[in-house]
């Protein structure tokens, strides 16, 4: 199963991190830190895969990729295949992308839910349950047209909310 | 803001919103400016939190959660606001609420119990993404209750008409199995049928996900799916399920190996058709590790990894060489074919396809090419950072110590190897280093000399007495020196190197070690001296460096004096000599070791008194008999010769590996009680002092420094304390005894038959080396023309090394698979008849798990055997001929058990397979 997604910028800043099994809080910032550490000395070009049973308990691997600024990383064991987890990170990318437009890294900082929503529709449980990035689009989109509305339910109602900010 | 009460309306209406959090904590530097806002932003969010206004509410909590997973603040507090909010019929507060739940709530949360219900609720909601929040967050907080009250929801959604919702349920259901084993005999069934619906791939994805799971941690369960998962592979085009189906494959396949003859041609076929690396690996990865007695998908296998090695994309390279390293077991051939490949690849920029390539590269070691290999991965491991170059001297150790170092055949040059690795400036791995030298002096007689040749040399060497990471391999030189002396050309030598400033660097369990071997080491010389005669055979024989300035000025000839009968008239004439040498070794001794004595660490002090005790009686009766020096047979009598005859017969006996089990295999002797209470013995004994010296200089196996000491890590903060004052004390020493620091020079005299592991002459040429070797020594096998028989190695029947521990299985994924098997064997009548009766017009395929019990009937289990035939229908003969035989046994094997009825005494598991 996927035992964690976590995304990193490349000054080990975390910017969502989403952990399938329970992790204590401490142990969750110790692997994204052993994680950082191993990532930032990797020079640039050289493969994704990192055997990771002597940081990350055993039976564990990691695939990672850069984009931009950000390290976007999968942490699973032997029952998910490499390739395919790395297609998988191609696949959330392509889909924030197609959310934010010429997606960056302040996107990423200022939409910190948006990120969680996304990965659900793909993952649940530590299993993947849906590839095509339109069908998690269409989820996405349908989510965020119930939380617009009732928002803005709530906006006409009490004129304090801020959410069209 | 508001004072220290609850919120007000000011705090609502002015409230920073989570992007306000966001841009203020970028405006701030890290550091304490930045942890000085989140602690204020910390104090907004517990007053806004008990706000009665939701959104005010939600907001706190969503910028609580945003600070809980990415700043690492405590939100368990919280815990009951985002229970609060869940149970909004608003969405986006629900929404908040899970996400806060699922990325902050442990097993310990106590209100974990309020959300219960609420779960329930929005299991059973009509909103689909309601359902999904409640789905998402269920797996990640799972605990047993929550488990035990919610499979009933669960399993509704099961069958549930959405497949956004199926898909999802069944993912969750992994987890659910995980707390509450019982969920089992609830679900499976529903799980197995969403196994047999084709009709969404997603839903198909995420069952076959499930399975794949379970039986990676207990795969016998599942063997009676075999057939559901084999129509899957055949059928199926989704790569994701092809994927999963491929592992489920290879758990079964330990299993059951007759699934091989059925699944290897449709895998082949998925990798020969396959435009996906990732479902072509996998297939590779299949073959290799479960189907590797099959020819045919082995060299398409290998063919595709070879497409991998060459493929400019270095991920492909690295899964190649990954490939590889599993196919090397059983085809190294296929290692050897691409081995241009591997040896490039030792030196890569990319760490983890060096680190592969060196697994191959190790697995082609065999005995007839293991002296070329590790001389060329020498020269890598003192080119590469310090990183890869211990991961190359632990594979090299590894290698060769393994089956009690199986392919070594001339240990002579082997311990000289381990001598080498010693000096290369990275190296860490002292304890297996240390583990070596001594397991071979142990097991290996005739390595002796030469294993106490490196020794010496290490020991000498001033420089590698500052470098704590090799003190474990002094250790071990420094017991072999003193243990195997009598191979010693020059014991004195070794007694200067012992006693040398600089040995007040090494942690006090080492220096006990050195301080014993001293002792041996001036019992042997002793002993030569005083009693000669007596151990003319045994050790006098290598003890022929005891001639006229033997300390400082060494002639060449004494090493080409090979007989027996001059050395010994030597030995005669150079008695004053060996006098005066004797006496210069005593005082040396004593005058270095007395400040020991009082030493804080008791075993230092010890030894240390025990060797000063015999130093001191032979110097004061050596000294006093100078005049004696023309009559042997004095010397006899003296009170010394007498106690070094005793500690010299205690010495020499040789002792050998031990097993781990050795201690229990004592048998307890009549008459003793273990269990017995010896505590009455405290009052008898209290003032009754255990002879420890005596027993401690005659029992030996004490010393074995194996016995990793907790202390050995330890640095005497006293003497390292002196470190520096050691430098100039060493320029001293070096002047004084300056002969002896000629290591290079002295290797050559001691010539040995092999070019040394490092010479950096040899070291240019790598690859074309290690290309050439391979090719020479691997392809072609010949043997090698040995100089000499590979020696003997004392082995143990077992446990040689390390003994083996019993893995132990999850409690949990027994009762998992537990009741798996109930669900599967235990009511399979009651399955069978509710399935054939209300479902299944045409798909007879998806029958066949159901059918396949003890209970089944035979004609319908050769109507299955039928569509299985019509599935595949190019199989050989030999499956064919094989399926009737299995018909013909499970029509015996039910008459045996009696016609109709219905009795499972115990879950076997019944061949479905052929």
């Amino acid at each position: 199963m996927i035992k964690a997604m976590i995304v990193i910028n490349n000054q080990g800043k975390p910017r969502l991190s989403k952990f399938y099994n329970y992790t204590p809080l401490e142990q969750q910032q110790k692997l994204i830190r052993s994680i950082y550490s191993v990532l930032c000395l990797r020079p640039e070009n050289v493969s994704n895969f990192i055997e990771g049973s002597s940081f990350l308990g055993p039976d564990s691997r990691l695939v990672y990729k850069l984009f931009a600024t950000l390290y976007f990383i999968f942490v699973f064991d032997s029952s998910e295949n490499e390739l395919a987890m790395f297609d998988l990170i191609q696949v959330y990318v392509e889909i924030l992308e197609k959310c934010f437009s010429n997606v960056c890294e302040l996107d990423l900082v200022l939409n910190c839910s948006k990120m969680h929503t996304i990965l659900d529709e793909m993952i649940l449980g530590g299993q993947v349950v849906e590839t095509n990035s339109e069908k998690v689009m269409q989820a996405v989109d349908e989510i965020a047209k119930m939380e617009k509305i009732t928002a803005a339910t709530k906006f006409i109602s009490k004129s304090t909310s801020l959410f069209w900010g | 803001m508001s004072g220290n009460g609850g919120p007000s309306l000011m705090d609502s209406l002015f409230q920073r919103t989570l992007e306000d959090l966001i841009k203020g904590i970028r405006l701030h530097l890290p550091g304490a400016g930045q942890s000085s806002f989140i602690s204020k932003s910390l104090d907004e969010i517990r007053r806004e939190i008990k706000s009665t206004d939701l959104q005010t509410k939600s907001t706190a909590v969503q910028k609580l959660t945003y600070l809980h997973s990415l700043h690492g603040v405590d939100m368990s507090w919280a815990a009951f606001h985002a229970v609060e909010l869940t149970s909004s019929p608003l969405f986006i507060y629900k929404k908040t609420g899970y996400l806060a739940a699922s990325l902050s709530f442990r097993p310990s949360t106590d209100v974990l119990l309020l959300l219960t219900n609420q779960l329930r609720k929005d299991l059973s909601s009509t909103n689909q993404h309601e359902v999904s929040l409640a789905l998402e967050c269920l797996s990640v907080i799972c605990t047993p209750d929550l488990a035990r009250d919610l499979t009933p929801d669960i399993f509704t959604l099961l069958t549930c008409g959405k497949m956004f919702i199926r898909k999802k349920s069944i993912a969750c259901l992994l987890m659910i199995f995980g707390q509450y084993p019982d969920a089992v005999r609830v679900c499976f069934k529903r799980l197995v049928e969403n196994l047999e619906s084709s009709d969404n791939a997603q839903t198909l994805a995420a069952t076959v996900g499930v399975f794949c799971e379970l039986a990676s941690k207990e795969p016998r369960s599942y063997l009676p799916l075999a057939p559901e998962f084999y129509r899957i592979l055949v059928e199926s085009r989704n790569n994701w399920v092809l994927i999963k189906v491929l592992k489920i494959f290879m758990h079964l396949a330990k299993l059951e190996p007759r699934l091989a003859k059925k699944v290897v041609e449709p895998i082949c076929d998925h990798m020969k058709r396959s435009e996906a690396k990732s479902l072509v690996f996998e297939c590779v990865r299949t073959i290799v590790s479960s189907f590797y007695e099959y020819e045919f998908a082995v060299k398409l296998a290998v063919a595709k990894i070879r497409e991998f090695l060459l493929d400019s994309d270095l991920n492909l390279r690295y899964l190649g060489l990954q490939g590889l390293l599993l196919v090397a077991p059983s085809h190294l051939w296929a290692v050897l074919e691409n081995k241009e490949v591997v040896i490039k690849s030792l030196s890569d920029v990319d760490q983890n396809i060096k680190l592969e390539a060196l697994r191959l590269v190790m697995s082609m070691v065999s005995d007839n090419n293991v002296v070329e290999i590790c001389r060329v991965l020498i020269g890598y491991a003192l080119k590469s950072d310090p990183e890869f170059c211990n991961e190359i001297l632990r594979s090299m150790l590894s290698t060769c110590s393994r089956n009690v170092y199986e392919i070594i055949i001339d240990f002579d040059w082997y311990v000289s190897l381990l001598g080498e690795m010693a000096r290369i400036p990275h190296c860490q791995n002292g304890e297996e280093i240390e583990y070596q030298l001594i397991d071979i002096g142990m097991r290996v007689k005739d390595v002796r000399p030469e294993l106490v040749r490196v020794g010496r040399d290490l020991l000498i060497d001033p420089a590698l007495l500052g470098n704590p990471f090799i003190h474990r391999i002094l250790s071990a030189a420094a017991w072999v020196s003193g243990e195997y002396v009598q191979f010693s050309r020059k014991p004195f030598e070794i007694m200067e190197a012992l006693l040398q400033p600089r040995t007040n660097l090494l942690p006090p369990s080492i220096r006990s070690v050195y301080i014993h071997s001293m002792f041996k080491v001036l019992s042997f010389c002793l002993h030569s001296f005083l009693l000669p005669e007596k151990g003319v055979n045994t050790s006098l024989s290598n003890f022929d460096d005891i001639e006229p300035g033997f300390t400082y000025s060494e002639s060449e000839q004494e090493f080409t004096e090979p007989d027996h009968a001059t050395r010994s008239s030597t030995f005669q004439k150079s008695d004053t000599f060996m006098l005066e040498s004797i006496d210069n070794v005593l005082t040396q001794l004593i005058t270095s070791l007395t400040p020991l004595a009082d030493n804080h660490d008791v075993e230092i002090q010890e030894r240390v008194r025990n060797v000063l005790g015999l130093a001191q009686l032979a110097q004061q009766e050596i000294s006093c008999h100078h005049d004696l020096k023309e009559k042997m047979v004095d010397k006899v009598n003296l009170k010394t010769s007498i106690i070094i005859n005793i500690i010299n017969d205690a010495l020499l006996e040789d002792f050998g590996p031990i097993p781990f089990s050795a201690q229990e295999r004592v048998p307890i002797p009549d008459g003793l009680v273990l269990e017995e209470n010896l505590s009455k013995l405290d009052s008898i004994c209290a003032d009754v002092r255990l002879p420890k010296s005596e027993s401690f200089c005659l029992i030996k196996p004490v010393l074995l420094p194996t016995d990793g000491d907790s202390n050995s890590n330890q640095q005497n903060e006293e003497e390292s304390g002196t470190a520096v004052e050691s430098t100039s004390l060493l320029a001293e020493h070096r002047k004084r005894h300056g002969l002896f620091y000629l290591p290079s020079n002295d290797k050559k005299i001691a010539s040995s038959s092999f070019p040394p592991a490092n010479d950096p002459n040899q070291r240019d040429n790598d690859v074309e080396d290690l290309v050439k070797l391979t090719e020479e020594s691997l392809v072609l096998k010949r043997k090698p023309n040995l100089s000499r028989p590979r020696p003997v190695v004392v082995k143990l029947d077992e446990g040689d090394r390390h003994p083996i521990t019993v893995k132990k299985t999850d409690e949990n994924e027994d009762l998992i698979s537990g009741a798996v098997r109930d669900v599967l064997l235990g009511t399979e009548a009651s399955l069978h008849s509710n399935i054939s009766s209300s479902r299944r017009k045409g798909k007879s395929h998806s029958k066949v798990n159901m059918e396949n019990s003890e209970t089944g009937n035979s004609s319908k289990r050769r109507s299955k055997h039928r569509d299985h035939g019509k599935n595949v229908e190019d199989r050989d003969e030999n499956s064919e001929k094989g399926k009737k035989k299995s018909v013909g046994r499970h029509k015996a094997r039910r008459r045996a058990d009696g016609d109709g009825v219905v009795v499972v005494q115990k879950p076997i598991i019944p061949d479905f397979l052929l």
